[in-house]
């Protein structure tokens, strides 16, 4: 472990403008709101849920979060019927089985001098649960993050997809940050992870797990915001490309679109452009690659219509973001 | 008063001490307060969030405005609805400038309430011949003039208001607590007195009085925002789902609409898809010796029992006809919802005569789809038989054994022909029949009352003339397993 994170994370977030700028020197630009969601859920020690439309950055937030502050990520993907021993712990039977059949013989001979079946039984009880011990424990994700001696991050994916009764585990695990294994004891977090869950909002969660988490919610950036975030991924991006582009993408975010375009697709977007050495906006430019912004081809026939006029119109929009971009 | 959070303190290192006097000194009083507004602003804000709240203030404390914000949105507010209710709120809170002037410099903060000897209460009579609050206002002494304001608001209990009508109440309260008395001798004084100057000083001492006046209706009718609507809301919401749905009128239906469209939403979360229910804990023998047959029976992996619980499917009949027409439309719009939740349902709508509305109900808007179906079949004369004998031509074949159908009527014919046997063959293919009768029990077979003729062929009949039965009924039908 790096001398940085030897004494916990604590140090490591000394204020909300120390979060902002720990995030920064990794690639991440967050919003006030998101720096101060992260300060608060390390100091008071509780799990944060993130809610938001795709590609928004509530992955990217985890990941940076274990970057900046050198732990290790522990991601779970959440699905319907995701249950106990997919998530917290499994035995491996195979192992189980297996070391058995191979120890048969030297079980046999430990048994060989006892006579009667009681004091068999008696003698095999005295190894008490070998089988069970730590050796034969597969740990799963929340185990995992619970064990790790510096902390870790857990990143809960898409809580929403799961059902309720995983809810109704999960908030357990997360009050104490520690689990019962019934044949080995109580597990307890040494240091307690940084628990993030996000949410595409497809159902409502359950209410005591809301009730427990800090709530962020993420929604797409503005103008100066998004600007700044496409430069920190873009790197060599010219200052009036990414203008243009930027302001174009806010543009189509306001029409009715099935499904507008988020920051990812921008970035990817501004990245297809470099790709073809492109420096200003041109409307045949943005007809040919309008497929990486949207994915629907009703919402393309929408967009392909007003084309020239939002062109235009991000052309045009010269100076106002260029100041805060350049005075970065 | 805000207690010490139970929880032990963890293992890390955490910067900011939670000890209780300090707790209770810094946050206390305006978070207390502003919980209490949230509270009845609408915000579900338990007792274990106002703890945090407490504990979070704690660690940001209260120097900077966005984030005491953010920090608060965080905490408190869950959903977006509630992010948008707490900003409100928030704004509304902490503002403070009745008195503002147009150079004013410093943030609405909250003062902390922990400085009372700058305040004046009561009918203090200090000063020369002038009251204390009679100086406040000569002198334009705007942030004592808050201060007062806010003291005298919470001593006369301006939290306990509900009503609009209690507005000029408390403004009268509050005004005599300021002092109200004290200053009317003294412009009575001024005025008797005689003189040039003491006439223009009572003439500005009037003035300023009629300006705090408006000030505190303002601020009192702030408060009332703040702290009566979510209750009021609250009540009204009860009434409505309480409600007989024919006793309501026209003007009710955009707000039931949004209960109804909640609960539609609600249900569909639930039971959208075919959900697999997993009983751990009890091995399907037989489908683990057959997984295992690759290793010789050995159960190298284990099979779980699971009960699988289908996606209903549903056909709905709704009577329109004129026996029911006040609550023909309740039922359409509840039906307009479910519609939205569900996707395997159909709906047909029948009087004299039966037709689906499952495409009007779709494509149509909610009251453009209720008039077109009132118009085409509404109000017409109940024909129960007929409008059977339609369903079982036109889509008697899509009743299977999987299907429920839901019947919402009066059973009231008219003394036309019941047709039971059509009801028997329909339930004998249906999986389930379910009546629902806005009547009361009483009156079901008296008159042209079919009830108990059709009830004999339905699994369940029950009395549905609320929203909450409603909403009782769908959840029952949606809990049963395939």
């Amino acid at each position: 472990m790096n001398d940085a994170t030897a004494a916990g994370p604590a140090l490591a977030l000394p204020s909300i403008e120390a979060v902002e700028q720990g995030l920064r020197s990794v690639g991440y630009i967050p919003s006030r709101q998101i720096a101060t969601a992260v300060y608060l859920a390390h100091h008071l020690q509780k799990p944060m849920l993130v809610e938001g439309p795709a590609g928004v950055g509530k992955t990217e937030l985890a990941r940076s979060v274990a970057h900046w502050l050198r732990l290790p990520l522990i991601r779970m993907q959440c699905y319907e019927g995701l249950d106990e021993a997919k998530a917290l712990y499994e035995w491996k039977y195979g192992k189980q089985l297996l070391y058995t059949q191979i120890l048969k013989d030297k079980i046999g001979s430990v048994i060989g001098d006892t006579d009667g079946l009681g004091a068999a039984l008696n003698k095999l009880h005295d190894f008490g649960d070998i089988f069970f011990s730590e050796n034969f424990l597969e740990p799963r994700p929340l185990l995992r993050a619970l064990q790790q001696p510096g902390g870790a991050v857990l990143l809960v994916d898409e809580v929403d997809k799961s059902d309720q009764e995983f809810e109704a585990f999960l908030l357990e695990i997360l009050s104490d940050y520690q689990v019962t294994i019934p044949e080995i004891g109580t597990v307890a977090a040494v240091t307690p992870p940084i628990v993030l869950l996000t949410s595409n909002s497809t159902r409502d969660l359950g209410d005591a797990l809301k009730r427990r988490c800090l709530h962020l919610h993420i929604g797409f950036p503005d103008e100066k915001l998004e600007a700044q975030i496409i430069d920190s991924r873009v790197p060599g991006i010219e200052a009036r490309l990414l203008r243009q582009l930027v302001s174009f993408v806010q543009q189509l975010r306001g029409l009715d679109l099935k499904k507008v375009p988020s920051v990812s697709e921008t970035i990817d977007w501004a990245k297809v452009l470099v790709l073809l050495h492109a420096s200003v906006l041109e409307v045949d430019l943005v007809r040919d690659t309008l497929n990486v912004l949207l994915k629907f081809e009703a919402d393309i026939e929408i967009a392909g219509k007003q084309l020239a006029t939002l062109t235009h119109k991000a052309q045009g929009d010269l100076s106002r973001i260029v100041g805060e971009v350049e005075a970065r | 008063m805000l207690s010490v959070p139970a929880r032990s303190p963890s293992p890390s290192t955490r910067h900011v001490s939670s000890s209780p006097s300090s707790l209770e000194r810094s946050a206390s009083e305006p978070l207390r307060r502003f919980l209490q507004v949230a509270r009845g602003a609408g915000l579900r804000v338990s007792a274990a969030e106002g703890i945090d709240a407490a504990r979070a203030v704690d660690v940001v404390g209260f120097a900077d405005r966005a984030v005491l914000k953010d920090t608060l949105s965080l905490v408190l507010a869950k959903t977006p609805d509630e992010k948008h209710l707490f900003d409100e709120c928030f704004e509304l809170y902490f503002k403070r400038d009745e008195f503002a002037s147009p150079d004013a410099v410093e943030p609405p903060l909250p003062e902390p309430m922990a400085a009372p000897d700058a305040m004046v209460s009561g009918d203090g009579v200090g000063g020369q011949g002038g009251s204390a609050l009679g100086q406040m206002l000569l002198n334009d002494d705007r942030a004592a003039l808050a201060a007062a304001m806010e003291q005298a608001a919470r001593e006369t209990g301006l939290e306990n208001i509900r009503f609009f009508t209690q507005k000029n109440l408390y403004a009268r309260r509050i005004l005599d607590r300021m002092g109200l008395r004290a200053v009317e001798r003294e412009i009575e004084a001024l005025q008797s007195r005689g003189t040039e100057e003491a006439i223009v000083r009572a003439g500005r001492l009037e003035a300023r009085l009629e300006m705090l006046r408006d000030a505190l209706r303002d601020f009192v009718e702030r408060h009332l925002v703040l702290f009566a609507r979510g209750e009021t809301e609250a009540f009204r919401e009860e009434l409505l789902k309480n409600a007989r749905l024919s006793n309501l009128e026209r003007r009710d239906f955009d707000r039931m609409r949004v209960l109804v469209r909640a609960m539609a939403k609600k249900l569909a979360a639930r039971y959208a898809k075919t959900r697999r229910r997993r009983l751990r804990g009890q091995l399907d023998v037989r489908r683990t010796l057959r997984r295992n047959m690759g290793w010789g029976g050995v159960p190298f992996v284990t099979v779980w029992k699971q009960k699988r619980i289908e996606k209903p499917r549903v056909l709905v009949l709704c009577d329109v006809s004129g026996s029911v027409a006040p609550m023909a439309q309740f039922l359409l719009m509840f039906l307009y919802a479910v519609h939205e939740a569900l996707s395997d349902i159909r709906s047909f709508a029948f009087a004299g005569s039966l037709i689906e509305v499952s495409d009007v109900l779709e494509k149509h808007d909610i009251e453009a789809a209720i008039d077109e179906i009132m118009r085409t079949i509404g109000y017409g004369s109940s024909n129960y038989g007929n409008s059977l004998a339609d369903f079982e031509d036109g889509w008697g074949a899509f009743v299977t054994n999987k299907t429920t159908i839901i019947i919402l009527g009066d059973a009231r014919g008219n003394r036309t022909d019941p047709r039971t046997e059509i009801m028997a063959r329909l339930s004998q293919r249906a999986k389930r029949i379910i009546w629902l009768n806005p009547e009361y029990r009483s009156a079901w077979g008296t008159g042209d009352s079919d009830m108990y003729r059709y009830a004999a062929y339905c699994n369940v009949v029950t009395v549905c003339s609320t929203l909450r039965h409603l909403e009782r009924v769908v959840t029952d039908l949606l809990e049963q397993a395939a």
